[in-house]
């Protein structure tokens, strides 16, 4: 048995990036402990059945990597604090007409906050993770979040939101290397989990199917109401709010009005109308936006800079933009060239170059 | 420093390691005595005669006869035979229905009896316990009549260590005439367990609790119960189990019961003793711990405590980086956080339920263990209390 106290918590999910930074820390000879929460076992409210994102077959895979990397390896239950921190404020965020991505929430408030601390009270300072972005560090010890090596797996976007003593505990292993290489290593080493497929869902929703998720989570969300124009005209109903996002053409059935098709360019929960208009309509609505709860990882907003960019979605690319502040809390970003689908509740994150400064959720 | 090697093992109550004259006791009949026991051949007789062997040792560690001991596969397997093999048969002859049992059961028992309740047509009753978890005998007289086709009471909690007044619950259902099992998994090998003395009808064991192998156990089953089995096929067991015995294991089983009885005497006080230090350091080091379960009808290796305000699952996994394995209970139910159903039956509700630990000596057990756990209980305690108050801060 290691009697070296373990100085890394890594966080486990049975996939192939997380059991990757395990095996990368341990041949650098860190003493680990594998880490995996069991987040979510509903389907349905009150009905436990087999949960998805940590499932039998994954907490098994995960179990057998840390036992070819000799780590001890626990299951946690983090089920009361993910619903309260994840699940209630993604069903909220529908329910008043946002469009929220959960996964930042996670990082924020689960990964970052709960497993963190969790790891903390078992004496163990350091906290890695399978994302795949980079860390830098400063001789004078501040942290810079850092695009990974392959530009096409980044993910600094969920990342964004830790602060500057987050970043001093986050390790991610495997931000330097090509998702390509990543396999090959697991394959040399025989790790379990190097033929696992990629999984890019939500974890807490089955079949990826959002929108059946809120169907069962809230039942007691208005549902009938009506389409209208930016000018007011009823052309149609629609089945619940949550159903669609800012941009969404698909599944409105309408009829072009006058030659043009129509998108979804605002949702209103006060009067429970979906507000659609034309593509210029569109892109008019998505140029300047401000932002809640905004994290810069170096302390302040990058005020009036001109090397910066702004990528609007998770997998987006990222359009220069100024980040402005008439008053501390009040940060807005200014798009160089308007932008179709700037959807209220995802997050707006700046960039500079390769490096991610933080950034906030969007508010139009 | 730790006192052994490897680490301090406090989980009886989960397993136990195979004793090295266990595994002699095994070995021959992997090897050379691999025959059949129902073969009429030479290789048959020998396996036939350990198979026979083993019977009548463990019958008379229980005061029995050789024939009233089915093998089966381990405690759940014995539960399950003994509830629906006696309730089945009990319906069909006295057309009996009804199942008195306690809300301290394992899952074994409850599960089973849930399932027998849904799908099955039997009714269950579950008498009230006391704080400590056990069942007042006169609760059980009053719930006695010509319906009852069983009363199945454990003989000790493996959550809480609560030993049962065993032998009163049994006169009780000896003066009706009504079938009396009781689940001894964990009180096997821990405390007195004669048939007669306990008035039971049924009893169920498991191996490996008491330093046998894993996957094997028993029902006793007194001479005259109504029973019909639960696993169809060959004769074997008396037509009571069908299926080759598994004469390795069987064997092996009763050498340990043969050490864990003739040891008794020196070995039981032994572990209380280092059981009640334990105890005492833990009420006395850890700032508002209390003991769950009954501190006089106790298992004499089990301490099982509440430390409020700090949660089970970080407390055990810092008790295993820093080389002391317990649990919080039970370790049929690890990864779940479902709170306790013994500790529900006896009034402990959460928070305080997710601060349940629980500790289970062995033969192996000493005194450096004891001091070295305690000394990693204060140190744990008082880390994760700082990390809390840090994080409320």
């Amino acid at each position: 048995m290691d009697i070296r106290p373990p100085s890394v918590a890594v966080a486990m999910s049975g996939g192939l990036d997380s059991s990757m930074a395990a095996a990368l820390l341990v041949e650098r000879g860190h003493a680990c402990i594998g880490l995996m929460m069991r987040l979510w076992s509903e389907r349905r409210p009150g009905e436990s059945t087999r949960n998805k994102c940590c499932s039998a077959a994954s907490v098994d895979v995960a179990r057998a990597v840390a036992d070819a990397l000799d780590m001890p390896f626990y299951l946690i239950n983090a089920e009361r604090p993910f619903k309260q921190a994840v699940v209630d404020p993604f069903i909220a965020d529908y329910m008043e007409g946002r469009t929220p991505n959960p996964c930042l929430n996670c990082n924020r408030r689960i990964r970052f906050t709960y497993l963190l601390e969790y790891a903390a009270r078992l004496g163990v300072p350091y906290l890695a993770t399978g994302h795949h972005a980079r860390t830098e560090r400063a001789e004078t010890g501040q942290v810079r979040l850092r695009r990974a090596a392959d530009r096409r797996k980044d993910q600094s976007y969920v990342l964004s939101v830790l602060d500057q003593a987050r970043l001093r505990k986050a390790l991610f292993p495997v931000g330097d290397y090509q998702k390509a290489e990543l396999r090959e290593m697991a394959r040399q080493r025989a790790l379990p989990a190097a033929e696992k497929p990629e999984s890019m869902d939500l974890c807490f929703v089955a079949d990826d199917d959002y929108r059946r998720f809120l169907d069962d989570w809230a039942p007691a969300a208005p549902r009938d109401g009506p389409v209208l124009t930016t000018a007011g005209e009823e052309l149609g109903r629609h089945a619940g709010l949550y159903r669609f996002t800012i941009g969404q053409r698909r599944g409105l059935n309408l009829p072009n009005v006058a030659g043009q098709p129509m998108y979804v360019v605002a949702k209103e929960p006060a009067r429970n109308a979906l507000v659609v208009g034309t593509k210029d309509e569109l892109v008019a609505r998505g140029q300047r936006f401000a932002l809640a709860n905004a994290n810069w990882n170096q302390g302040r907003p990058p005020l009036e800079r001109e090397d910066l960019a702004c990528q609007i979605r998770y997998n987006g690319t990222a359009h220069p933009c100024r980040v402005e502040a008439e008053a501390a809390a009040a940060v807005t970003v200014t798009l160089a060239e308007p932008q179709a689908g700037v959807a209220p509740g995802q997050a707006a994150v700046v960039y500079a170059g390769d490096y991610c400064l933080g950034g906030g959720t969007i508010v139009l | 420093m730790k006192p052994s090697p490897s680490s301090v093992y406090l989980d009886h109550s989960a397993t136990t390691p195979v004793w090295p004259e266990v595994m002699a006791a095994m070995q021959p009949y992997f090897g050379e005595m691999y025959g059949n026991p129902s073969s009429l051949h030479a290789a048959g007789r020998k396996a036939y005669a350990g198979l026979q062997d083993a019977r009548r040792r463990i019958a008379r560690g229980l005061g029995a006869s050789a024939s009233e001991i089915i093998f089966t596969s381990g405690g759940t397997e014995s539960d399950n035979a003994a509830l629906r093999g006696i309730a089945w048969a009990r319906r069909r002859v006295a057309g009996a229905r009804r199942i008195v049992s306690s809300p301290v059961e394992h899952h074994a028992v409850l599960h089973t009896l849930e399932d027998m309740a849904e799908n099955q047509g039997f009714a269950i009753d579950l008498l009230p316990v006391d704080a400590a978890g056990r069942v007042q005998p006169p609760d059980l007289a009053s719930a006695l009549d010509e319906d009852v086709a069983l009363v199945s009471v454990m003989s000790a909690n493996n959550e809480i260590g609560t030993v049962q007044p065993v032998a009163e619950l049994g006169a009780l259902c000896q003066a009706r005439g009504i079938p009396f099992h009781t689940d001894a998994v964990q009180a096997l090998c821990k405390m007195p367990m004669r048939v007669d003395e306990l008035g039971v009808d049924a009893l169920s064991a498991s191996a490996h609790k008491f330093h046998g192998p894993k996957g094997v156990g028993f029902l006793y089953l007194r001479s005259g119960t109504p029973f019909r089995p639960l696993q169809i096929g060959g004769g074997h067991e008396g037509r009571r189990r069908a299926g080759t015995e598994n004469v390795p294991l069987i064997c092996g089983m009763a050498a340990a019961m043969d050490r864990n009885l003739t040891e008794a005497a020196v070995e039981w006080p032994r572990q209380r003793a280092l059981r009640d230090r334990l105890i005492a350091g833990v009420l006395a080091g850890v700032e508002g711990a209390y003991l769950t379960g009954d501190p006089r009808y106790r298992l004499p290796h089990h301490a099982s405590f509440i430390l409020p305000g700090l949660e089970a699952e970080a407390f055990l996994i810092a008790l295993d980086m820093a080389g002391v394995l317990a649990s919080s209970g039970s370790a049929c139910t690890s990864g779940a956080q479902q709170p306790s159903h013994v500790l529900s039956a006896v009034g402990i509700a959460p928070p305080d339920s997710y601060g349940a630990l629980r500790f289970s000596l062995g033969r192996g057990t000493g005194a450096a263990d004891i001091e070295y756990a305690l000394a990693q209980l204060q140190r744990i305690a008082a880390q994760l209390r700082a990390a809390g108050a840090a994080r409320a801060a």
